[in-house]
């Protein structure tokens, strides 16, 4: 069923919050390396078909598999830590915890793993200068833009040198300069890194930073390499 | 936009006169330009030479407008292959655009497919400019973002229109 | 926009509009409000539960005042009444009980009852006729009052709904007789003994020290919600109000909160009043009409609370700058101050200072003492964020949980201070009252010196129940279910002359195994006459043997004269060795078995009857009592105790207990909406934390840290607050300083658990929130 050499394969997910039907038989594939847009009009599931890739949320029906595992199958801890060691995540705003410095913020996932303090640091600081945030590390979120502390949440998630870099809305709350200035830092680094990443937006400006795009509708998903 | 593909597309749903072809044209795309008799005539002498209609009928009195034209296996075919292939991605598209998609809806083919194929189309053309934009210099920044914007825009009218497919059956199978 | 309001808005305008805020802010607002005028309307209810408290006891008192029987006739009369004392206990409960006869058709009436009762019959309160009813009433209760219950006891004639209260008609009564009283009117008490200067210190400080926790919980109340209260009036500076007109909005907002909330407590203590008036305070209930508002306090709370809610919020927005784009808290807030919060408990300990050595029989100056515990413990809250604001600053390192708790208490600790403080403020408290109270308990709880191994319960009869019939009703006794043994001994009088005595010895009668309860026997027979020695302090009161002496003197203004019978004590009286009664009194004077005294001789005796249980038989004591009530009405059983606590101090030890309960009910209760509220407010963050894996463990923890830290900071400082009060109060009151080891941590233990508690019940909404439903929400 999945197709050769991909990373992260859905089949036919299925996902109903109470009455509302979010997902109603989606597909999906990434292939390592690869950046696919995830796109669609609000409300017809695309954060749901994120949130049940990366193992957040469990489908009603259907399959995930990643790396040759199926993530249905697995517990919440087990999830969690794949998701500690596998994935990385940037949201649209609201995720740096306000009282840690940005530093301290992308080191957190890498403490979270066990890494030693000095370690993260580095590790940490690295990948800021990656993202051009490093002169930000002692500031607090509260302190730095919207497009930087977006930058500092990329850093965040690709510290751990993720397979997969989940990215819902990354540059929802930015203008197009600091969203562009975001998109390009984090594919960049994603392709340094190897990361695969999916990218929910609903900006096609966004989703042309990508190598390949998935519409949702109402649910279903359409590969658009395929329609062409 | 190709006349000749629209007249061939109104002609699928059954023969036609002349001057029955040109009223439907302007009832359905040319609001703001009618079409002149000689155009259809021309048009349809062309796509007569090409084989793709043929004459169904004369009614007495001759004159191009007195013809009935109906379309040929061969026309089918080429509406069909004109409809399926997304137009290059450039400003001012809709007009072209809608037109096909009034025509799918018309002939009862599948109008989403088309939009679908138009926007894939649309993004691979915005991913090359983006790429560009990447490698390139400050000019071809601004010319790749200029070219972006404007690909954008047709994008969420793709969007839009896709969403409103069921409205817009309505409204023209009526 | 109007025009005017380009010209800016009056005072009262923001104000009022504020207020508006606080009922139409939407649902969100709503449930703001709602929160708000529930915990200031929860304050302010306990607050008027407390002003009342007074009002109900005068209200008690009155009514038994009402039913005293101290105004005595010398003479029977048409209106005179016969009263005779006949209270019991049944199980733990107090029985009031009395026995009637009047002496003439006009004979008073008692408070509450609609006629006297006949002969052999008895009205009864509702609680006794309820508990009559029961099968075990009927079985452990009914046989001591075989009396037909022919009416009801009204609430004038009792002291609370519960009180277990029966008047019953006897005609045996006879006006001179031992506990018969003769009396022409009710009421006019004995003037009451005043409160003791250091019972009334105490009660004072168990009113502070249970409603100042109270005062701290209504003032976070009125700051529930503040973070979205503060968004919304970002949204008002967008449309052009200045930063004045802002802190005025949102003072109108804890304005109508804090009215809401008075109006809330004003309905809550009436709709409570009936539940309040269920709270065993005191043993007898008490009647949910006694409980009144006292005008004066309520007034007090009522128009203190408002202001003060105004006034907390504008405290609370110093650091806060709102802006038209949102709410800038400070980055960095100024460093806190020490000098003026440690001005606060010193001043305390100032006022408190100089009443160390007075006279503990003076009272002390209320208002002088109120000030000075108050503005001590109050010092906890002032003293507390600068303590939780210095010490977090030094920590760091640990674990990822342990960072993410030290770093948000460094960068908010005064969010994490505010639930606490009311913790600390009533441990504190209450670590002071626990240690004034085990000072001072010895001064009201006394050893009996009663011997439990020997005796239980002791049946005390009159003498109008003759030495005659005593073995008889011994036997009785002895005979009731449960009963080991039963002894009897009478005891009477002898005069040095017949008339008007100046001397009186004690003369103890009883079979020789009754008299060795009270004296070492080598041998016995009846017939025999023993003198015991004379008492240390009274050495005179020893007859000397030959000596001629009148057994029940009589006495000039006594009607009914003594017999006094002449009779000499034998020369060859053998003298033997006291031996403490079994109520751990030693007795004095002779002591003789019946057959050494001449017929006819015992008329004045009253007995006493020492009644050994078995206490596995279940009730037993009820049996016994049962049997003495059957043997003679007038007899009167009691149980015997190792210890007596004083009634007082008991019942402000009994308030202290359920006060403290209701206010770490209450502070619980608020530490668990703050809490919740904190953690609504990082729904968003929860949720993109857990989407990168971050363990359950590993926030449930931070959560955990986040409390505990400020917590072990504020017992720590509660305990230290609380000894040095302990310390004062202790030497003010003359006492030794020492303190209850045990209770400081049984507190500070019970101050830590309300928090566990807490942040446990705050762990599954957590864990909801983690969901990735916080994502969702956007």
């Amino acid at each position: 069923m999945t197709p050769p050499g991909s990373l992260l394969t859905a089949r036919d997910l299925r996902k109903a919050y109470g009455p509302t039907t979010a997902l109603d038989g989606a597909d999906f594939s990434v292939h390592p390396g690869e950046v696919v847009a995830v796109m669609g009009p609000s409300g017809s599931g695309k954060s749901t078909l994120l949130h049940c890739l990366a193992g957040i949320v469990t489908p009603d029906s259907g399959s995930i598999t990643y790396d040759g595992r199926e993530l249905t199958a697995m517990n919440d801890a087990r999830r969690s830590a794949l998701r500690r060691t596998d994935f990385g995540f940037v949201f649209q705003f609201g995720q740096l915890v306000p009282e840690l410095t940005c530093a301290e913020n992308v080191a957190l996932p890498l403490r979270l793993n066990g890494t030693p303090r000095k370690e993260a640091a580095a590790t940490a600081l690295d990948f800021m200068r990656r993202l051009e945030v490093d002169d930000l590390a002692a500031k607090r979120p509260g302190e730095v833009s919207g497009g930087q502390g977006q930058r500092v949440a990329v850093a965040r998630a690709l510290v751990t040198t993720p397979r997969v870099l989940f990215a819902d809305e990354p540059t929802g709350a930015l203008d197009s300069l600091n969203g562009e200035r975001v998109m390009e830092l984090l594919t960049e680094a994603a392709r340094a890194t190897h990361a695969a990443v999916v990218l929910v937006t609903h900006e096609a400006r966004v989703a042309a930073y990508s190598d390949r795009e998935i519409v949702v509708r109402d649910g279903r998903s359409r590969d658009m390499e395929r329609a062409v | 936009m190709s006349i000749g593909h629209t007249l061939l597309g109104l002609l699928e749903s059954g023969p036609r006169h002349g001057y029955d072809l040109k009223r439907a044209f302007d009832e359905k795309f040319g609001h703001d330009r009618p079409l002149h008799y000689g155009q259809v005539y021309s048009t349809m002498s062309r796509l007569l030479k090409n084989g793709l209609v043929e004459v169904d009928g004369i009614e007495p009195g001759g004159g191009p407008e007195r013809k009935r034209y109906a379309i040929t296996e061969a026309g089918v075919t080429d509406v069909q292959q004109w409809l399926a292939t997304p137009e290059k991605p450039e400003p001012y598209l809709q007009s072209t655009l809608y037109t096909k998609v009034v025509l799918a809806l018309l002939t009862h083919r599948d109008a989403a497919d088309i939009l679908d194929t138009q926007r894939a189309e649309h993004l691979r053309m915005m991913r090359i400019l983006t790429d560009r934009k990447r490698k390139g210099d400050l000019a071809d920044q601004l010319i790749c973002d200029h070219a972006l914007f404007h690909l954008e825009a047709d994008l969420r009218w793709l969007e839009l229109t896709a969403a409103r497919l069921d409205k817009l059956r309505e409204a023209v199978v009526r | 926009m109007s025009p005017r309001a380009s010209h800016g808005t009056t005072w009262v305008q923001d104000l009022a509009m504020g207020a508006r805020f606080a009922v139409t802010g939407g649902r969100e607002g709503w449930v703001r409000t709602a929160l708000t005028a529930l915990g200031v309307g929860l304050g302010v209810a306990l607050l008027l539960f407390a002003t009342a408290v007074p009002g109900a006891l005068d209200a008690r008192s009155e009514r038994e005042d009402g039913r005293s029987t101290y105004v005595t006739a010398d003479t029977a009369a048409d209106d005179t009444l016969l009263v005779s004392q006949n209270d019991s206990t049944y199980r733990d409960e107090n029985v009031y009980g009395r026995l009637v006869r009047p002496e003439g058709p006009k004979a008073l009436l008692p408070p509450g009852l609609s006629r006297l009762p006949g002969p052999g019959e008895m009205m009864v309160s509702p609680a006794l006729a309820a508990l009559l009813d029961t099968p075990e009433g009927e079985r452990l209760l009914g046989p001591r009052l075989p009396y037909e219950r022919v009416g009801t006891i009204a609430e004038p004639g009792l002291l609370g709904p519960d009180e277990l209260a029966y008047w019953a008609g006897y005609d045996g009564l006879v006006g001179g007789q031992d506990y018969v009283a003769r009396i022409k009117d009710f009421g006019e008490p004995q003037p009451l003994q005043p409160w003791d200067p250091v019972l009334l210190l105490l009660v004072l400080i168990v009113f502070i020290v249970l409603l100042l926790p109270v005062a701290v919980f209504v003032a976070a109340a009125v700051r529930f919600g503040g973070e979205r209260r503060d968004r919304r009036l970002a949204a008002l500076r967008l449309v052009g109000a200045d930063a004045g007109t802002v802190r005025r909005v949102a003072a109108g907002e804890a304005l109508g909160g804090a009215l809401l909330g008075v109006l809330t407590g004003l309905a809550l203590f009436f709709a409570g009043r009936p539940l309040a008036a269920a709270f065993p305070m005191v043993e007898t209930g008490t009647f949910p009409s006694d409980i009144a508002l006292g005008p004066v306090p309520a007034l007090l709370v009522l128009v203190a609370v408002p202001p003060a809610a105004v006034a907390v919020t504008l405290l609370a927005l110093r650091g806060v700058v709102i802006e038209p784009l949102g709410v800038v808290r400070t980055a960095r807030p100024p460093r806190r101050r020490l000098w003026w919060r440690l001005l606060t408990p010193l001043a305390g300990l100032a006022l408190l200072y100089p009443l160390i050595g007075q006279d503990d029989d003076e009272p002390f100056n209320q208002w002088q003492v109120t000030g000075g515990v108050v503005l001590l413990l109050i010092g906890v809250t002032a003293l507390l964020p600068w303590l939780v604001e210095r010490a977090v600053t030094r920590l760091g390192g640990g674990p990822v949980a342990w960072q993410l708790a030290v770093r948000r208490l460094q960068l908010s600790s005064g969010l994490a201070v505010r639930p606490v403080n009311g913790i600390a403020v009533a441990v504190a408290g209450a670590i002071a009252l626990q240690s004034l109270f085990t000072g001072v308990q010895g001064d009201y709880t006394r050893r009996t010196g009663a011997d439990l191994d020997r005796a239980q319960m002791q049946v005390l009869a009159p003498s109008q129940v003759e030495f005659s019939r005593m073995p008889a009703v011994t036997e009785r006794i002895a005979s009731a279910r449960g009963v080991v043994r039963a002894t009897s001994l009478g005891s009477t009088e002898l005069g040095d002359r017949a008339l008007d005595a100046q001397k009186y010895y004690r003369l103890t009668v009883g079979d020789c195994t009754a008299l060795r309860e009270i004296a070492e026997l080598d041998s016995c027979a009846d017939g025999d006459l023993f003198l015991l020695p004379p008492s240390a302090d009274a050495s005179d009161r020893n007859p000397e043997p030959g000596r001629k002496l009148y057994l029940d003197p009589a006495y000039e203004d006594d009607p009914d004269a003594g017999a006094a019978i002449p009779w000499t004590v034998p020369a060859d009286v053998e003298r033997v060795a006291a031996r403490l009664d079994p109520t751990g009194n030693a007795g004095t004077g002779l002591l003789a078995t019946p057959g050494a005294l001449p017929e006819g001789t015992l008329k004045s005796v009253r007995s006493t009857t020492y009644v050994t249980l078995d206490e596995t038989v279940p009730d037993v004591r009820e049996h016994v009592r049962n049997a003495a009530a059957r043997a003679d009405p007038m007899l009167v059983p009691m149980s015997l105790t190792e210890y007596r606590t004083d009634d007082r101090f008991a019942a402000v030890e009994r308030g202290l207990t359920i006060g403290s309960a209701a206010v770490l009910l209450l502070i619980g209760a608020s530490l668990f909406v703050s809490q919740m509220e904190q953690l609504r407010e990082r729904r968003k963050l929860l949720a993109s934390l857990v989407a990168f894996g971050t363990r359950r463990r590993t926030l449930g923890l931070s959560v955990l840290w986040q409390t505990a830290v400020p917590i072990a900071l504020g017992l720590a400082l509660a305990c230290l607050t609380g000894l040095a009060l302990a310390a004062v109060l202790l030497r003010m009151v003359g006492r030794p300083v020492a303190f209850d080891w045990t209770s400081v941590a049984a507190m500070t233990g019970i101050g830590a658990g309300v928090v566990l508690l807490v942040t446990l019940l705050s762990l599954p909404p957590l864990w909801r929130m983690m969901r990735p439903d916080g994502l969702r929400t956007e």
